[in-house]
């Protein structure tokens, strides 16, 4: 067993754990953070996707040992002050998912394509969301939502200046500076 | 004759049905807050990993279990033969044939296995990381057996799938339309057509497919003393749990099933599994909870497959393109077993072959075979995309025949707007329709004569991208099913669905639904015809559903049914509820019955102000203070629909392909769909439903296929080979409507599910075939890799054209490769 810490939603964990637990598991099993589910056993699919230091990652393809030292947030953290994230209220009104099983994962993954590209073609949504699987919608409705939040973070960026991956203004800069503090 | 028009007849101003409602499923799903069956926990609760069998075919001939016992964690480890009284049987409810050929499906396999995959044994432990770990312990000695694996050669029995059953012919099953009274004599049809008409002779391959919802099975078991509960992934949780009862020998009664959060089924998960019993098993074996989720690479092995036919088409016509006979040959692959609807799925396809056209003769034979693969049931559109598939590409074969438009030739052939109701050569009456509306609007919306100048553009310039237009006019049975009809056809069951109306004292209502939804949309659109029908505001509508003991009865959602049948059942219940409701506001309000109006929620005496609203009538009943005598104190109701007949959606879906003829690769240009689904009840949802079935039945002509080594391995086991189209494989669809509300039932709606899938696979294909048949080609097996497309280009019958293209040298003469011969000795000379 290896002890880690890890700053999960913004709350501190230090658990042991065994050193080939994958991320995802530590997140479910042993966090209770059922929000974030997984698809496949082949990281095809996306479902497990969560942000690590504000980066998108398939949580079934790295090692909870892995996340030691490091800030963690899943969909469950994305809801700020009980606020959706611009991207999960454009899912909602875009009809962007139906079963929504894929949907953590693809609002996560749509989260840090907008942080790298705010304004986003078609394609390049397309493109950004390659590693996603959603059996239910056809993607439309999700490409659709994407672009929703891309259009209402440009009108809100040029009101109050640059958003960031979680869609809270200030909160990614003090996710930084929480890492750099402990890694 | 049936109207035709934009916008459904309900829409009024104020009403809920049409609107566009953002659903209420979706806060739980967009924050993490959601209870799929793995998030479930219980307190004790112990996990399962199953141990499978690597062979297609094998006997058992000894399991050891000793060094996985006594490994870390392990509780115990349980083979078919400890469980072999205990643990059901995977059933078929629909045998098609009284003498069909039906192997005992065993939840855990006991002596032989008959595909790989099947489980013969399973761990019990702490964490699914030991029950795995010890599951690579049990050592199990096999025998292996000759295994049948191809459709065709199973059909000849030269192997045999279950040696004890003495042949793989599962079921014969035949519908002859002039045996029947129908229609005429096909043979005599397509005998006249060979002398002096036109006679097309085509086979068709549905490869297998996988449904691939996105959350692989899970099932979680309960049992609390006597009782049970059963957690698990289901489409179908009411039939799972009678299923139970009847073949485990538990009472009804003490069984609760829930479907909490299910993500995604597509019919992948109308079965009741091995896994489920096997589960219910154990847990009842050992009196504790107990889960046992599936891995994806488990899930696409084990999980039903759909589709797998062989389709022969005979198709004969006078020379003018009226059609005038149709005979169908089926070859339909059921697996190593008989799924739960088994047989049924490719005897559905047996009233979907005529489709919209009007053939005077019609034969459709259809024979299922068993082999040593995954068991076949349904997937999306469950035999109605198989027989569109084969009918839509024939069409087309006629037209190319004729060298004419291959709309204008179904034109010639279907059933005009005039027409309805009409009752086909299958002897299927199809109430309402209008094809030549649907189809004029898509082309319209489509720019068909546009493109088709593009396209003759392009022939005549030997444009090495050659535009193919593809078309399909596809129409579907849904609302399954009146139970009448099941009985005659021999199914297991009913087909009808229950509601149940509890109007609260503080004016909220609760509806029950028999419907079981996992990504449909239920508790949204439920809530607006409740609301319509009530006249009570949307957000006071409560949906509940997908547990026994709440809503009691059902039988679930497959079949594009739920809205046809299920919402049928709401609006009885409601009107139920409005007629209680109208005896006590006629009392309170001290009127006649006769004089009272129920409009937007309210009971009004006529010509006066006075009047109730139903929640008013609703808080009158909970308190009993003032009601008539000796009346009951509810308003609520209860309703069970069975359906008078089937409902028949039908659209136009066009679809602009380019194929880049020197390497086969192919491109979506552009695709449009006019459905008519009768009345549309939220439109939001009705586009997802379209999109959603579009990329499903486009995957199937492009991308999806399920293949097995020479020894029965699945080599798409995991989502790296079985390849689910991205965001980035797809387009933006066009889709629009036309509304001719079916007769049958008091929305006027059809079914939704399933008709993107059922009517898209053609119009890929088809605009394939169109792109390349001028080099000699009329069919490109799915799915059309650019591999296929592009063999079938050089296959061709047709040499290039005068003035074709050669294609590009891939280097200019005397220019290095692009590797340096210098430092990579093995490239030179070698183009790529």
């Amino acid at each position: 067993m290896t002890r880690i810490t890890v700053n999960v939603d913004g709350t501190k964990y230090s658990d042991e754990v065994e050193p080939r637990t994958l991320l995802v598991q530590y997140l479910r099993e042993s966090l209770g953070k059922t929000g974030t589910v997984i698809g496949c056993d082949t990281s095809n699919c996306g479902a497990c996707t969560v942000h690590l230091d504000g980066t998108s990652v398939k949580s079934c393809n790295m090692l909870a040992v892995q996340a030691d030292g490091h800030e963690v947030t899943t969909i469950e953290g994305l809801a700020k002050n009980g606020e959706l994230h611009p991207l999960q209220t454009a899912f909602h009104e875009c009809h962007a998912l139906q079963c929504g099983y894929c949907t953590p994962g693809m609002i996560m993954q749509s989260c840090d394509l907008l942080k790298n590209n705010p304004d986003p073609s078609e394609q390049e949504i397309r493109e950004g969301l390659e590693g996603n699987l959603c059996r239910c919608t056809g993607y439309q409705n999700i490409v659709k939502a994407v672009q929703q939040a891309a259009r209402q973070g440009k009108e809100s960026g040029q009101q109050s200046g640059q958003g960031d991956a979680d869609g809270n203004p200030v909160d990614l800069n003090e996710a930084e500076q929480t890492v750099g503090a402990t890694s | 004759m049936t109207i035709t028009e934009d916008r459904p007849d309900t829409a009024a101003p104020d009403a809920e049905i049409g609107k566009a409602r953002r659903r209420k499923e979706d806060q739980r799903l967009i924050t993490g807050r959601t209870r799929w069956t793995d998030n479930l926990t219980v307190p004790g609760m112990l996990h399962l990993a199953m141990v499978r069998s690597p062979f297609a075919h094998a006997n058992i001939t000894s399991i050891n279990t000793d060094e996985a016992k006594a490994a870390s964690g392990v509780i115990d480890v349980i083979t078919g033969e400890d469980i072999k009284d205990v643990q059901g049987v995977n059933a078929n409810a629909w045998p098609i044939t009284t003498d069909q050929v039906t192997p005992t499906h065993l939840p855990v396999a006991v002596s032989r296995v008959a595909c790989a995959g099947e489980i013969v044994a399973v761990v019990v432990a702490r964490t699914p990381a030991e029950a795995r770990d010890a599951a690579e312990l049990v050592d199990v000695d096999y025998e292996e057996l000759p295994a049948v694996l191809d459709l065709k050669e199973a059909a000849a029995d030269t192997v045999i799938a279950h040696p004890d059953l003495g042949t793989n012919k599962c079921a014969f099953w035949k519908l002859d339309s002039a045996e029947q009274g129908s229609g005429g004599d096909v043979e005599a049809a397509i005998a006249k057509a060979r002398t002096d008409g036109i006679v097309i002779e085509r086979e068709y391959r549905q490869q297998r497919l996988i449904p691939a919802f996105m959350e692989p099975r899970s099932v979680l078991v309960d049992p609390t003393g006597e009782q049970m509960i059963v957690w698990s992934s289901t489409q179908v949780p009411h039939i799972l749990r009678f299923l139970i009862a009847a073949t485990m020998g538990i009472p009804e009664s003490k069984i609760r099933v829930i479907a909490p959060d299910v993500g995604g089924g597509f019919g992948g998960k109308l079965q009741t599994t091995p896994e489920e019993f096997a589960t219910i098993a154990i847990s009842r074996r050992l009196g504790k909870p107990c889960k046992y989720t599936e891995t994806r690479s488990e899930s696409l092995l084990s999980g039903h497959h759909g589709r797998d036919q062989w389709q022969k088409l005979t198709l004969s016509a006078e020379k003018d393109g009226t059609v005038t006979g149709l005979k169908v040959d089926l070859l339909a692959d059921m697996g190593a077993y008989v799924a739960i609807v088994g047989g049924g799925v490719p005897v559905l396809g047996a009233w979907m072959f005529n489709s919209i056209y009007k053939f005077p003769a019609y034969q459709f034979n259809c024979q299922t075979v068993l082999t040593n693969k995954t068991w076949v049931d349904a997937y999306r559109g469950a035999g109605r995309p198989e027989a569109t598939f084969a009918i839509e590409r024939i069409m087309d074969e006629l037209a190319a025949e004729l060298g004419r438009d291959p709309i204008e030739v179904r034109e010639q052939n279907w059933i005009t707007h005039e027409e309805f109701p009409f009752t086909t050569v299958a002897g299927m009456t199809y109430d309402s329709g209008n094809y030549e509306a649907a189809t004029a609007k898509a082309k319209e919306l489509f720019g068909y004569d546009e493109l088709r100048a593009e396209q003759q553009q392009r022939r005549d310039s030997h444009d090495p991208v050659q535009l193919g237009i593809g078309v399909s006019t596809f129409t579907e049975m849904c609302g399954l099913a009146p139970s009448r009809i099941l009985g005659q056809l021999n199914y297991g069951a009913g087909g009808w669905e229950h509601a149940s109306i509890r109007m609260l004292a503080t004016g909220k209502v609760e509806v029950l639904t028999g419907s079981s939804a996992h990504g449909q949309g239920h508790e949204t659109a439920w809530s607006q015809i409740v609301a319509d029908r009530l006249g009570v505001a949307f957000e006071d509508v409560e949906v509940l559903h997908g547990d026994t003991q709440i809503a009691h009865r059902g039988m679930d959602t497959y079949g594009s049914r739920s809205l046809v049948v299920g919402g049928e059942a709401v609006v009885r219940a409601a009107d139920k509820v409005i007629a209680k409701a109208k005896v006590f506001a006629a009392h309170l309000l001290e009127a006649s019955e006769d004089d009272l109006e129920f409009k937007a929620g309210r009971f009004e005496v006529k010509g006066t102000d006075k009047g109730l609203a139903i929640g008013e009538v609703a808080l009158a009943a909970f308190a009993g203070h003032n009601l008539p005598d000796g009346a009951e104190p509810s308003i609520d109701a209860d309703a069970t629909y069975d359906p008078v007949n089937f409902s028949f959606p039908h659209g136009t879906h066009l679809c602009a392909m380019e194929v880049d003829t020197e390497t086969g690769a192919t491109t979506m240009r552009k695709y449009v769909c006019v459905d008519d689904i009768g009345t549309i009840i939220n439109p939001l949802i009705v586009e997802g439903q379209i999109h959603g079935g579009l990329v499903q039945g486009i995957a199937q002509a492009l991308w999806e296929g399920a293949e097995y080594d020479e020894n029965g391995t699945l080599v798409t086991g995991s989502f790296v080979d079985y390849t689910l189209p991205t965001a980035a494989d797809t387009i933006n669809y066009v889709s629009d409507h036309t509304v001719s509300p079916s007769t049958t039932n008091t929305l006027g709606t059809k079914g939704v599910g399933e008709a993107g899938t059922i009517a898209s696979t053609p119009a890929v294909v088809n605009a394939i075939v169109d792109a390349i048949r001028s080099f000699g080609v009329n069919d490109v097996l799915m799915p059309c890799t650019p591999e296929r497309v592009w063999k079938a280009i050089l296959t061709g019958s047709a040499k290039p054209a005068e003035g074709e293209r050669e294609a590009a040298p891939h280097f200019d003469d005397g220019a290095p490769n692009q590797d340096n011969p210098d430092t990579s000795a093995s490239t030179q000379g070698g183009a790529q």
